[in-house]
């Protein structure tokens, strides 16, 4: 167990139902590995996303949070990126203000099939927190 | 806060167990708060186990299931309704997926999928705790639905409604019905015109006592949500006094039919508009058409070598439309064997970039070729080259199979086999509030498995107004948005998913931002008890919760990821 987590940083997904959701299903469809220690929360739109869910993920124990954006597809409408964009950057200002590193909070716009690009986004955080947070322990 | 929980663990086979220690999950979960029973179970969703859950909530007095397996994309609904044939409320099941995010993702890490899956019962009983009773929307629906857009595919999912007995307006914005098909002369796999087969359809419609067709009518304005659109209608071309005749209608469902428009090339682009020899897909067959000698003249000339250059305003690695418009390849090898038939000493020359004859229309591409047509493919970065000199047009291509060798090439005539595009007026998908997907046509939910439904209750797409199609992909997508259409209403209620905003009167301060942050004009301000606040529509809310973030106070929650449900499933996430 410990060396479970040592190799790898907690880190908490929000993924979407209709868009993102199907996109990390397929990942683990195709085998496409990442760590373990990733857990997904699934809500219906990215821009529902409230900042202090991510400040309490932070404050419980998660190293990271990677928001898996509807983007444009978003079946909720095109303001969908912009507003998810809008949670992210008043979420950064509260991690500064806590002294939290706002790298430890990553979005990106994820389609249903974007597969490839979750399991890059999430092993790049991974590596990005295991560098910061880790590497001297 | 549920107290009787019970928890299934599926082995799906061995498609979980092969990877995760199913036991071991059950085992590290049994002690939970609130668990009574947790069961592994070989196949969850198999019908012995379904039979048995109904048994043991009635034996348990379960008041919460949580059953990890698959996706729930899967098997959601499947255990929503086992729970409710026992007399739970189906929204108080909870899913966990330890298939697709756990054992297959994990599979090199057998000790961490297990801890992971772990992670996510824990987190799934979590919620499970908080979920509370909830009941769908129901209200009385109008009995009627509207088409808007009476081509082909308006034209028949109206037919098909009908059919189903069920009342039907269809609606069009110009004076006839049947859209670009109705311009077009023979069509594959017949020799029936398009003209023709409109026509045969409108004929239909006419005789059918079940629909009204508005055309020369636009809509204007609509109101209300599912089971009750009110639709403002305007007659499109009035005399000239400016007062526009209009009418109100009411229906339970609408089909939006609006169709594309074609790609019209830039001036320049391969020569268009500066070189007279240089015509779109669209007017070349105009004049195939309605060409009647035994030699096809253009401009008083006669036209023997036509160059056809393909994906003209598609797939385009630079512009705006990166989707292949399918119907083109097949639509111009179609029109180049009728011509070839027609007209006396036509050669084709066909340069392209990777041919789209699917299916059965895998034939017009060999009948093609057994007519001697010449295929020369090319590179997207090496497009070809038109020129004009001495009153001759030329190109130059480079061969794609010939190591890029470069090929010179006179043609009477050069045809840009242009694509589709969403439709340049918007102003339906603004109405209706239509999501628009990366190519700008209309979005559906999700296009494998709602391919017609729109996040809008009560809205499906029908044909090319949500992307390029042939007639027969048209007519498919018509059939199952009619289908859809009429399901969500034919018994007279309607049904709407109870997850939406919520407002706690006592946290608002009414500042306004919720309803700036709503896509759906689903809040709305007002007075109780002397204080003003905002409240919620529920039958206009689609649960999106933008509203949320944005609450100063946080006074919103959306029921099912309140705050103390997305708190404690981080907390049975993170031990």
């Amino acid at each position: 167990m410990t060396s479970f987590v040592k190799k790898n940083a907690k880190i908490l997904v929000f993924s979407t139902e209709k868009i993102s959701d199907p996109a990390i299903d397929m990942a683990g469809l195709l085998k496409l590995h990442y760590p373990p220690t990733v857990y997904t929360i699934t809500v219906p739109c990215s821009s529902g996303i409230k900042p202090n869910w991510i400040l309490h993920a932070f404050e419980k124990g998660f190293d990271g949070v990677f928001i898996a954006a509807d983007g444009t597809d978003c079946v909720f409408g095109e303001s969908c990126t912009e507003k998810t964009g809008k949670v992210v950057a008043m979420t950064h200002e509260k991690m500064k203000q806590n002294n939290l590193d706002p790298a430890r909070l990553r979005m990106a716009a994820l389609c249903s099939v974007c597969s490839d690009a979750f399991v890059r986004q999430v092993r790049s955080l991974n590596e990005y927190l295991i560098k910061t947070r880790y590497s001297e322990k | 806060m549920k107290k009787n929980l019970g928890v299934y663990i599926c082995h799906c086979g061995g498609n979980i167990s092969d990877y995760v220690d199913v036991e071991k999950v059950r085992q590290a979960i049994e002690h939970e708060e609130g668990v009574v029973l947790a069961k592994t179970t070989m196949f969850a969703c198999s019908d012995s186990n379904q039979k048995e859950m109904v048994e043991d909530i009635h034996q348990y007095q379960l008041d919460g299931v949580i059953v990890a397996s698959c996706s729930p994309k899967l098997h959601l609904v499947t255990f929503r309704n086992v729970t409710e044939t026992a007399g739970l409320n189906k929204y108080t099941y909870v899913h966990a997926n330890i298939r697709e995010q756990a054992s297959w993702a994990h599979s090199d890490d057998k000790e961490g999928a297990t801890e992971k899956a772990i992670r996510l019962v824990r987190a799934a009983i979590s919620k499970s705790r908080y979920a509370e009773a909830l009941y769908p929307n129901k209200f009385e629906a109008e009995k009627a639905i509207a088409v808007i857009g009476a081509g082909m595919a308006g034209m028949k999912a109206a037919l098909s409604i009908a059919e189903k007995n069920m009342s039907v307006v269809l609606i069009e914005k110009e004076n006839t019905v049947g859209g670009h098909v109705a311009e077009w002369g023979s069509l594959f796999m017949t020799n029936e015109k398009g003209s023709e087969l409109v026509q045969r359809i409108h004929n239909d419609l006419l005789q059918h006592e079940n629909i009204s067709i508005l055309t020369g009518t636009e809509v204007v304005s609509s109101k209300g949500s599912i089971g009750n659109f009110t639709l403002t209608l305007q007659k499109k071309h009035q005399p000239v006094d400016n007062l526009r005749e209009t009418m109100e209608i009411n229906v339970g469902s609408v089909v939006i039919a609006t169709g594309f428009d074609h790609y019209i090339p830039q001036r320049g682009e391969f020569s268009y508009l500066n070189n007279e020899n240089v015509i779109s897909l669209p007017d070349f067959k105009k004049l195939t058409d309605q060409s009647t000698g035994k030699t096809l003249l253009y401009n008083g000339k006669e036209i023997h070598d036509i160059a056809y250059i393909y994906c003209v305003g598609s797939r385009q690695s630079e512009g705006e439309n990166k989707y292949c418009s399918r119907f083109c390849c097949i639509s111009t090898i179609h029109t180049a064997i009728e011509t070839k038939k027609k007209f006396k000493g036509i050669r084709n020359f066909h340069l392209h970039r990777g041919i789209r004859t699917y299916g059965k229309q895998e034939l017009l591409y060999d009948e093609a070729l057994q007519n001697g047509d010449i295929f020369i493919q090319f590179h997207d970065d090496f497009p070809p080259e038109v020129s004009f000199k001495n009153k001759k047009t030329s190109l130059k291509v480079k061969d794609l199979l010939f190591s890029d060798k470069e090929l010179l090439l006179d043609a009477d005539l050069v045809v840009l086999v242009t694509g589709m595009l969403p439709r340049i007026d918007q102003s339906i998908g603004q109405l209706f509030k239509l999501p628009k997907g990366r190519d700008n046509f209309y979005n559906e939910i999700h296009m494998k498995l709602r391919p017609v439904e729109t996040v809008i209750d009560g809205i499906t797409l029908a044909g090319t107004c949500q992307g390029p199609k042939n007639i027969s992909e048209s007519v498919n997508s018509a059939l199952s948005a009619a289908t859809k259409a009429f399901s969500s209403i034919s018994n007279g209620l309607v049904e709407t998913e109870p997850i939406v905003a919520e407002i706690n009167g006592n946290s608002c301060v009414w500042c306004g931002e919720c309803l700036k942050a709503c896509p759906f004009e689903a809040i709305e301000q007002k007075e109780i008890d002397g204080k003003i606040i905002a409240v919620v529509n529920k039958s206009v809310c689609k649960g999106c919760g933008m509203c949320a973030p944005v609450c100063v106070p946080n006074a919103i929650d959306l029921i099912g990821y309140s705050d103390k449900e997305i708190f404690s499933m981080i907390d049975a996430l993170v031990q």
